[in-house]
């Protein structure tokens, strides 16, 4: 897993999750929040997706880690790595 | 030996209930709604009736938006849920109105409508006005610890007018209040937004497009549904629900359970019974509606442009529980072929009219004058709520009426299980959803989010609040 394939990973959650936004101009070191209208209940599906299709657990504590698709791709390669 | 083990079980298959089930679901948990019914939607279904499909509960969906609107309760449902906006085939209102007496307010699903009536008609309360409006829309309505304020107190900070006060807070009581006279703050601001703010519009097919679309994505999900098998007893042991027993005799067990039925029945599901919690908060509002079906659509009449209309007559707007049988003096219409359905039509004409009653009184009718009391007061209510519309001659009405149906109290108590027949539930509504035992939370109706839309957002915060935030692995 490289931090392009975990970026696309996030991705593809997001795209789910929030079929309403266009995500083809999204900044990968810009805060999602910042230009994206998701709130804590679509934060909180990343987190849950993330469990749900790749059995990673992020803890609460480190909700904050998930902030931009470049943090993401920081802190969940490593725990997909781990897996493989 | 018990018959089955669940992460969840949840009680009910209403609005609420079905997407608490939907959330749960989709997250992997073993999940079981269990309806003493056998047609889901609870407060919000729909029935046949001589080969007619009739709604219940609902006039118009509220918390309407167009497409590209975020943020609000629609957009955030369909996400939560899964659901493209386009399964719900939402048809947008063509125009409503606050009828009383001497004065008519009309709103669209564009507030600037409602802004400017308000202001010409009440120009000395414009300023005011405006600033309830910014109140309504920077407060946070949806808090789970938020504490109780009278909306009679905020809003007469704003709106000295007793006129305009009444007629604002007769559409926002009669979509959702469960207290008489006066509501808590937090209701008024979920109501505010969502028949001011927002708007109201309807699938053609009615409220079952919407029911069918969660029943689907349940079933996808994996989640399981026991139809006709109501929960009869909630079973305490050490502070936690230790057994639900169903209707059928049998016993199923449940990390964690979700009633949507509604607090003081939920008590009352409990053994032991909790029967004084219960009885202090009751709801004592009931509604009976008329519903007949004509020929031809309303427009034929020149009924064709308001969508709904909440009418009143009394000097000062009077929402509590019916002296008499029915309260006529107030109430609304609902036209639901006056949505702009593109094109498409409904086959018959519907002219719908809702009015406060008292369910005592329906209840203690034997059954010869419980059908006089009905006959009579479809007259009554209809000669009520035509004093708001263009003049049409009873013979043109009756030649073109094709049946009628009502309900009343009774009606209601027996399809909803609601205690005293009370739609809206109890007075005092249960924001966290938390109860006496630690594995028991309320959805719906009586943990306070109005609306159908504000019903599935409740079930969807109350999974999330409860049980899947907590869940780690």
């Amino acid at each position: 897993m490289t931090k392009d394939e975990c970026r696309k990973l996030v991705i593809d959650i997001i795209s789910d999750i929030a079929p309403d936004e266009d995500l083809t101009t999204v900044k990968p070191e810009v805060r999602l929040r910042d230009q994206l209208q998701l709130d804590s209940m679509d934060f909180l599906d990343i987190v849950m997706e993330l469990r749900k299709r790749h059995g990673i657990e992020v803890p609460e504590a480190d909700y904050t880690q998930l902030a931009s698709l470049d943090s993401c791709a920081d802190y969940l390669t490593p725990k997909f790595q781990a897996k493989a | 030996m018990k018959d089955s083990h669940y992460d969840a079980a949840i009680i009910g298959a209403g609005m609420s209930g079905l997407a608490a089930g939907i959330r749960l679901a989709h997250f992997g948990k073993k999940v079981c709604i269990f309806e003493r019914h056998n047609a889901p939607g609870g407060l919000n279904s729909f029935y046949s009736l001589a080969g007619r499909k009739f709604d219940v509960g609902l006039h118009a969906m509220t918390n309407y938006v167009p497409p590209g609107v975020k943020g609000t309760p629609l957009g955030k449902l369909l996400r939560q849920l899964r659901i493209e906006r386009e399964e719900f085939a939402l048809c947008p209102q063509k125009r409503s109105r606050i009828a009383f007496r001497d004065c008519d307010l009309k709103f669209t699903n564009d507030f600037a409508v409602l802004d400017a009536e308000v202001v010409a008609k009440f120009p000395a309360q414009a300023d005011g006005w405006r600033a309830l409006v910014q109140l309504v829309r920077t407060y946070d309505d949806v808090s789970l610890d938020a504490k109780t304020v009278s909306a009679r107190e905020v809003v007469a900070r704003h709106i000295t007018d007793p006129l305009l006060t009444d007629m604002l807070f007769c559409p926002v009581m009669y979509y959702g209040s469960a207290q008489e006279r006066d509501m808590e703050f937090g209701q008024f601001v979920i109501m505010f937004k969502a028949l001011f703010l927002e708007g109201f519009a309807r699938p053609l097919d009615g409220v079952r497009v919407i029911i069918r679309v969660l029943l689907e994505k349940f079933r996808q999900a994996g989640g399981e549904r026991r139809m006709k098998c109501g929960v009869a007893g909630i079973v305490e042991e050490q502070g936690m629900v230790a057994v639900l027993k169903l209707d059928d005799g049998t016993e199923v067990t449940a990390d964690h359970v979700i009633s949507s039925v509604g607090f003081p029945e939920t008590m009352r599901l409990c053994q032991p019974e909790h029967r004084a919690e219960a009885e202090a908060n009751t709801g004592a509002l009931s509604f009976v509606e008329t519903i007949s079906v004509y020929k031809k659509a309303p427009a034929a009449w020149g009924w064709g442009d308001d969508t709904i209309i909440f009418f009143n007559d009394s000097e000062r707007f009077d929402y509590s529980r019916a002296q008499e049988l029915v309260d006529p003096r107030s109430g609304v219409i609902c036209f639901p072929n006056n949505f702009d359905y593109a094109g498409a039509q409904l086959p018959e004409g519907l002219f719908r009219v809702t009015c406060l009653a008292n369910y005592a009184k329906w209840t203690a009718l034997p059954e010869p004058e419980y059908q006089t009391a009905k006959a009579h007061w479809m007259g009554e209510m209809q000669r009520s709520a035509r004093r708001f519309l263009p003049q049409v001659s009873d013979a043109t009405l009756t030649a073109d009426l094709v049946t009628t149906d009502m309900f009343t109290p009774r009606t209601i108590r027996k399809f909803t299980g609601h205690l005293n027949g009370a739609i809206y539930g109890a007075p005092r509504k249960v924001r966290d959803g938390r109860t006496h035992l630690s594995n028991l939370y309320l959805c719906g109706t009586d943990q306070g989010f109005l609306g159908i839309i504000g019903a599935m957002l409740s079930g969807i915060s109350m999974a999330n609040y409860h049980i899947l935030q907590k869940s780690g692995t």
